[in-house]
């Protein structure tokens, strides 16, 4: 189980900030993310979001173990 | 050192610890940012962060920036959750030998700040919500030193 959040923007279109999700990649979360939500996963695939496991970000694949954290960072916006 | 506060902080009392126990240090530099009643069409400013995430990637900053510099001393404190108009914001300050590598080491923090650090910003108005990206001038500002 993968500890998904969702910051921002996403976490508004989505519903929710924080779900477990069952997902031994993040190619196989992602596609557990559409079977539920097309246009989450849409969103999440989306120009400027970025990926961070267990808190470092990370392009393309990445191999999910238990526990892991997962979270989909929109553009930033600075403070 | 940074740190992220949901609670409303004191700038003046951040400068005073920040001065204490310097006989080495010929300046100090700070900067205080205040939240913005924009004529009454924001009354609330929410700030998100990613606690831990969002800490490790200003103090990796920091320290580039404190080497770039020749900071002697840095302290970032940043507000999160929702603040409102009038609030302080953020508090940078800066410590050096001389003044020029603190002032400068200051706005070089606050323009990367403003622009890039990880924090989701959305503004509470008479008309709802929205979610605000860095403003051109935030983006030119920060490219300054690129």
């Amino acid at each position: 189980m993968a500890r998904v959040l969702l910051f921002g923007r996403l976490a508004d279109q989505a519903g929710w900030r924080e779900r477990e999700v069952e997902a031994g990649s993040l190619s196989a979360l992602r596609a557990s993310i559409a079977n539920d939500d097309a246009a989450l996963a849409e969103a999440l695939a989306g120009p400027g979001v970025q990926v961070a496991v267990d808190k470092a970000l990370v392009r393309g694949e990445a191999a999910l173990a238990a526990a892991t954290e997962v979270a989909f960072l929109p553009p930033m916006s600075g403070g | 050192m940074i740190t992220l506060t949901e609670a409303p902080f004191e700038p003046g009392a951040l400068l005073t610890d920040f001065c204490k126990g310097r006989d080495e240090t010929g300046a100090v530099a700070s900067f205080v940012g205040l939240a913005r009643a924009e004529g009454g069409n924001a009354s609330i400013l929410e700030l998100e962060a990613y606690p831990g995430f969002t800490e490790n990637v200003i103090a990796a900053f920091a320290v580039g920036a404190a080497g770039r510099f020749g900071l002697q001393d840095w302290r970032i404190v940043h507000r999160v959750g929702r603040i409102a108009p009038g609030e302080a914001v953020v508090f940078v300050a800066t410590a050096s030998r001389h003044r020029r590598a603190a002032f400068e080491a200051c706005d070089f923090l606050m323009d990367w700040l403003k622009s890039r650090a990880p924090f989701w910003k959305k503004e509470h108005g008479p008309d709802g919500a929205r979610w605000i990206e860095p403003t051109a001038q935030d983006r030119t500002d920060a490219e300054r030193w690129d």
